[in-house]
């Protein structure tokens, strides 16, 4: 037994070696680049909270991060609620459609978006062809294209995450609510919501942790006028050539994301979500 | 008039029979146990009672009004399901008062029935636990209570005391007793265990593949049992093969003896054969006196459990039986030796050969 789990920890050297060297490697010389770039000392910090650009850049991203967390969680509760309630075949068949999208480049995922969206897409051709509108609606290249294209790609992930947590809840306890006299809507308040919280704690931590830092789909849908942390730090990277502030600003955002992810990972409901449950 | 009357019902589950024929009453303040094997139907009749299930065919009437289509939650039964099903995020007192919320009764009413209720399952001092924080015996305690709090005045229970161990069982077993004495309410009780069933009930229905093999108290059905599924699903039991006598038809032979037993008329032909029982605990050391079967029989092995032996016998014709003696009575069955045996008439059962179909 000893000697299999030397085995089995020896198997893990290539994969720790490659995630020590291309991972957190990295991203000690980005710490260290944003404590001495140009020179040593906290001074690239204090002029993130001056900079009034990064505070727009700031708060777009906690607002396109909030919108897109709300409802992707509140879409996907819907429809991971669903799947657990479909007959064994359509629950086969909507999982399969769930993870369909994850076999897509985000890239492509995100010009499809464009071509629906933009001025003269197919969603604005086809209202005006009805004669719905009469000038085209501002669609993308805004927040409402940008959350969109987030809520899209975030979905097939809390669906999952949802589905995991509501096909653990014991079916006879629903049953013993209704034998209890309690109707669906009851049922739902007062038993599959609470017995949900932990599932829709861990997909609200997922997708907003995971929308704080996106890049490719907001840089696309939002095309520089909807500006995101990441994007922003990437132009600084690329084209202005601000090693300070790329370097810091991707310092505070893991900061942040780690002061977020241990705080709420000593919530009771996150917990839960983690524990075993023993009853079973 | 019976409360419960459950007439012709059936269920078919795409080509699979799951229940066929059953008819079934059930007086008010009963206890009925719907006892058989896995997959034999009793679960599934249950479920229907509950109004889990729809039957595929027939009725279910509650006081004479069909109910075979009303929702589980319009039919007011309490259900205790196995492994308790209680609401694993609410306290053991909002447990309890669940139904009485969804019946909107006022807070005082609520309060003062919670509290009654964990009286009587002994639970006063738990009422702040979760579900998690308690025993297996004290959830049970808790799905019970939680079951009787809106006053149903039909209790179905699936399997409750098969997660416990066995000593729990039986002390939960007499506590399940002493509520029906107390409530008044009727049980209907789902189970495996044959003991069980014979512990508890007023009547028990015997499941074997979807149908209803036979309904009784639990005396008759042990002492007098019709069909060799019965005989052989209720206690222990010794099966032999005999055959009618040919020249009496009041009389059976089998295990190197012969006795007088009253066959039907006419149905038995001269040497047809049949199944005799006999339970291990019926069976006596010693010569027979007076009108009891004599027979003899090689002891094969002695071994002691307790308060009783249990010896394993060969008999004339070669078959196996077991013995449960006394330890006193059991001193006389060495191994190898061949003894006497006698059974009294009345503890002895014939069946016909159910091969011939019956």
């Amino acid at each position: 037994m000893r000697n299999f789990k030397t085995t089995a920890l020896l198997l893990t050297v290539p994969a720790s070696l490659m995630a020590i060297g291309l991972y957190a490697a990295p991203i000690l010389q980005v710490l260290a680049l944003s404590l001495t770039e140009p020179k040593f000392g906290l001074a690239n910090y204090q002029g993130l909270f001056a900079n009034a650009a990064v505070g727009r850049v700031v708060m777009t991203t906690v607002k396109v991060s909030v919108m897109t967390t709300v409802l992707t969680v509140l879409a996907s509760y819907i429809v991971a609620f669903a799947i657990i309630h479909m007959s064994a075949g359509w629950r086969r068949i909507s999982l399969f459609l769930v993870l369909v999208p994850f076999w897509i480049s985000v890239l492509v995922r995100a010009f499809s978006w464009i071509t629906i969206l933009r001025r003269r897409g197919v969603l604005n051709s086809t209202l005006m062809d009805m004669g719905v509108i009469s000038t085209p609606l501002d669609l993308v290249y805004n927040l409402f294209g940008v959350t969109v294209g987030m809520v899209h790609y975030m979905m097939p992930f809390a669906i999952l995450l949802l589905y995991a947590n509501l096909s653990d809840i014991d079916r006879r306890i629903m049953q013993a609510a209704r034998s209890l006299g309690a109707r669906p809507a009851t049922i739902f308040w007062r038993v599959w919501l609470p017995l949900s919280l932990p599932g829709i704690a861990l997909a609200t931590l997922f997708v907003f942790v995971f929308s704080l830092g996106f890049l490719v789909t907001p840089a696309l849908l939002g095309a520089g006028k909807t500006l995101m942390i990441a994007e922003y730090i990437s132009v600084q990277i690329s084209s202005t050539s601000r090693w300070d502030l790329a370097t810091s600003l991707s310092t505070m955002l893991l900061l942040v994301v780690g002061v977020i992810v241990f705080a709420a990972m000593r919530s009771p409901a996150l917990r839960a979500a983690f524990v075993a449950r023993p009853q079973q | 008039m019976a409360l419960l009357v459950i007439d012709d019902l059936a269920k078919t589950y795409d080509k699979v029979t799951a229940l066929t024929g059953i008819n079934l009453s059930v007086e008010a303040g009963e206890f009925v146990t719907l006892l058989g094997p896995s997959g034999s139907g009793k679960t599934t009749l249950l479920m229907s009672l509950a109004g889990f299930t729809t039957p595929s065919k027939g009725t279910i009437s509650l006081d004479g009004k069909d109910i075979t289509h009303v929702d589980p939650e319009d039919r007011n039964f309490g259900f205790v399901f196995q492994g308790y099903a209680l609401f694993p995020h609410l306290t053991v007192a909002n447990n309890i008062a669940f139904s009485l919320r969804v019946r909107k009764w006022e807070k005082a009413r609520i309060a003062a029935r919670v509290s009654e209720m964990l009286s009587l399952v002994g639970l006063d001092n738990l009422a702040e636990r979760k579900p998690r924080e308690l025993s297996g015996g004290q959830q049970q305690r808790v799905a019970i209570a939680r079951a009787l709090a809106f006053g149903p005045r039909i209790l179905l229970l699936d399997e409750p005391l098969s997660a416990l161990d066995r000593m729990l069982r039986e002390t939960m077993q007499k506590e399940l007793k002493r509520l029906h004495r107390e409530t008044g309410v009727t049980f209907v009780y789902v189970t495996h265990d044959q003991e069980e069933a014979i512990a508890m009930s007023d009547r028990i229905a015997v499941f074997n593949h979807g149908r209803i093999v036979e309904i009784g108290p639990p005396r008759d059905l042990y002492k007098k049992p019709s069909t060799r599924f019965v005989a052989g699903f209720l206690g222990e039991n010794n099966f032999l093969t005999g055959h009618r006598a040919d020249d009496d038809e009041t009389a059976v032979e089998a295990f190197g003896t012969r006795f007088g037993f009253p066959l039907a008329k006419g149905r038995e032909r001269p040497g047809d054969s049949l199944t005799v029982w006999v339970r291990p605990e019926d069976i006596r050391v010693g010569q027979a006196t007076g009108d009891e079967i004599g027979f003899r029989a090689t002891v094969v092995e002695n071994s002691f459990v307790g308060a009783l032996e249990r010896i394993l016998l060969r008999t004339a014709t070669g078959e196996e039986i077991v013995a449960t003696l006394r330890s006193e009575a059991a001193i006389a069955a060495v191994p190898g030796q061949t003894i006497d045996c006698r059974i009294a008439p009345s503890a002895i059962g014939v069946l016909p050969n159910e091969a011939k179909g019956s």
